[in-house]
């Protein structure tokens, strides 16, 4: 579990995260939702300590990780996986070679116990086959598996996305989606994941933070999102028309106000 | 005061650099990749331009002596000084700065600006310490070894060029190369081939390392940083002439 507690950050006169307090459970997809520029992404970042807070703690499993030294925050980190926007693979590495990696950096495995891990994690991503492939061979949502498998190959404690979905066609982007819901209840990980992508919101949203001008507006779970009745939530989530008709068919429905096999047509009408 | 600005950061680069390696193996696998990079990497640019080098200065050295008072030996003495003190150390090292600054540059630029970077630092890795010191180490092994093999094949190249063209015999040649040397030209040609390697690999690593932006400001930071080791190598060719001959 990672606990937030009132996270300050600014870049020069500009407040870019404004006292944020949130908790990460264990075991579940945590998402951070909000529009460009609302801060998401310097959320992740202080959290994972690429940024340092200017006030405020981030306590993992108890510990503050902004007070801890190099040493201390080095251990934390062989905890944590980390899937970015772009990928983020070593070019002039290999698909089986990048994910090799951490396990090279951190593990006295021998060479034949660390394929043998490679291959697993590769094949539970989807990905038998592509070893020899480099990052600049292979499409985007296979160098999001990539960057996953390379997260996970350490067996983390932490799991940390930017934006999985980014770049990605609806159906891999669902692949994706599946594949960080179950690793994260496989293993009992918490899981953080920054998106505004719709989709990942409704099937992976365990919690959910809205994040608005640096400030948590909202926070709950896939089911209440559809009931909220924050307007700027709701236009952030339900902004085209047909989504907006869908929450409405979906309240209806709830309600019992209308059958079920109807919202189709009422959606078209 | 932005210059002091950004010496300040390039120092504490240079002391975040000295950390415990989380794995030697891996951090040696670095250094000899690096190693390779950069000297093997270099070796065919740096075999042409010293070769040509002691030929264009054996060529022009006989141009200028016309007296028939001074022996045509003297020309392989002129030669020799001037590979060794300055052609081989300085103006390979220039001719380095370009090659490898800006392919250490652009290389640390792009692994920021794609995120391979924070993605090491996520990993519990020093970054600095993986990824800028096998450079320098390896710059500081490769780069005089460089300039050993430039001496070598300028002063080659000249002996060459100057019996090719019929200006002195390689009799001549031999005889003027062991005429008045000193042995002490080697320590200085050496004293500036470590300086400058220092300066070719630290300058860009920090430009690359630091860069903010997308690709225009990889190659800006590349450019930059070429720009600024070649003043920095020629400024230092100054103060170690000044200092030590």
């Amino acid at each position: 579990m990672i606990e937030v507690k009132n996270i300050v950050k600014g870049f020069g006169d500009r407040i870019v995260i404004n006292d944020v307090s949130a908790t990460m459970e264990a075991g579940k997809c945590n998402l951070i939702i909000g529009s460009s520029g609302s801060g998401k992404t310097v959320f992740m970042k202080c959290l994972v300590g690429l940024f340092e807070p200017d006030s405020g703690q981030i306590l993992y499993g108890g510990e503050d990780f902004t007070k801890m030294d190099d040493e201390h925050r080095k251990e934390i980190r062989k905890e944590i996986g980390m899937l970015f926007q772009g990928s983020a693979l070593f070019d002039s590495l290999n698909v089986e070679q990048n994910v090799q990696f951490p396990l090279d950096m951190f593990t006295n495995w021998t060479h034949a116990e660390k394929r043998k891990r490679v291959n697993e994690v590769l094949d539970r991503v989807n990905l038998e086959g592509a070893n020899k492939k480099f990052p600049s061979e292979i499409s985007g949502g296979m160098k999001k598996r990539v960057g996953i498998a390379r997260a996970v190959v350490l067996n983390p404690k932490y799991l940390f996305c930017d934006e999985p979905n980014s770049g990605l066609d609806p159906q891999t982007s669902l692949v994706i989606d599946k594949l960080i819901k179950d690793l994260t209840l496989e293993f009992n990980i918490t899981t953080v994941v920054n998106t505004h992508d719709m989709n990942s919101v409704m099937e992976i949203g365990d919690k959910i933070i809205y994040m608005y001008q640096g400030c948590k507006e909202w926070e709950g779970n896939n089911k209440e999102i559809i009931f909220s009745k924050n307007q700027r939530l709701n236009d952030f989530i339900f902004a085209s028309e047909f989504l907006k008709d869908a929450k409405d068919m979906r309240m209806l429905e709830q309600a019992g106000k209308i059958d079920n096999n109807r919202n189709m047509d009422e959606l078209m009408k | 005061m932005k210059i002091f600005t950004e010496f300040g950061r390039y120092i504490l680069m240079l002391k975040g650099m000295f950390s415990k390696p989380e794995n030697t193996k891996v951090y040696w696998k670095e250094f000899m990749h690096q190693c390779s990079d950069i000297g093997i990497g270099s070796l065919g640019i740096v075999v042409i331009i010293s070769f040509f080098m002691g030929a264009v200065s054996t060529l022009q050295t006989a141009y200028q002596l016309v007296s028939p008072v001074i022996p045509k030996s003297s020309i392989a003495q002129i030669v020799r000084d001037t590979v060794l003190l300055e052609f081989a150390p300085t103006l390979v090292c220039i001719v380095l700065a370009g090659v490898v600054g800006s392919k250490i540059a652009s290389e640390l630029g792009n692994m920021r600006v794609s995120e391979q970077i924070d993605a090491l630092e996520i990993m519990g890795i020093n970054t600095k310490t993986y990824l800028v010191l096998p450079k320098i180490v390896a710059a500081l092994i490769v780069i005089p070894m460089l300039v050993v093999i430039s001496a070598g094949l300028g002063i080659w190249g000249g002996r060459i060029a100057g019996t090719a063209t019929g200006i002195l015999s390689t009799t001549d040649f031999d005889k003027g190369l062991l005429k008045a040397f000193l042995p002490y030209n080697v320590f200085f040609a050496m004293v500036k081939a470590y300086v400058f390697s220092f300066i070719i690999s630290s300058v860009p690593a920090f430009y690359g390392y630091y860069v903010e932006g997308g690709a225009l400001e990889i190659g800006r930071a590349s450019t930059k940083s070429v720009v600024v080791s070649c003043v920095l190598i020629l400024f230092a060719d100054y103060v170690l002439a000044a200092l030590l001959l």
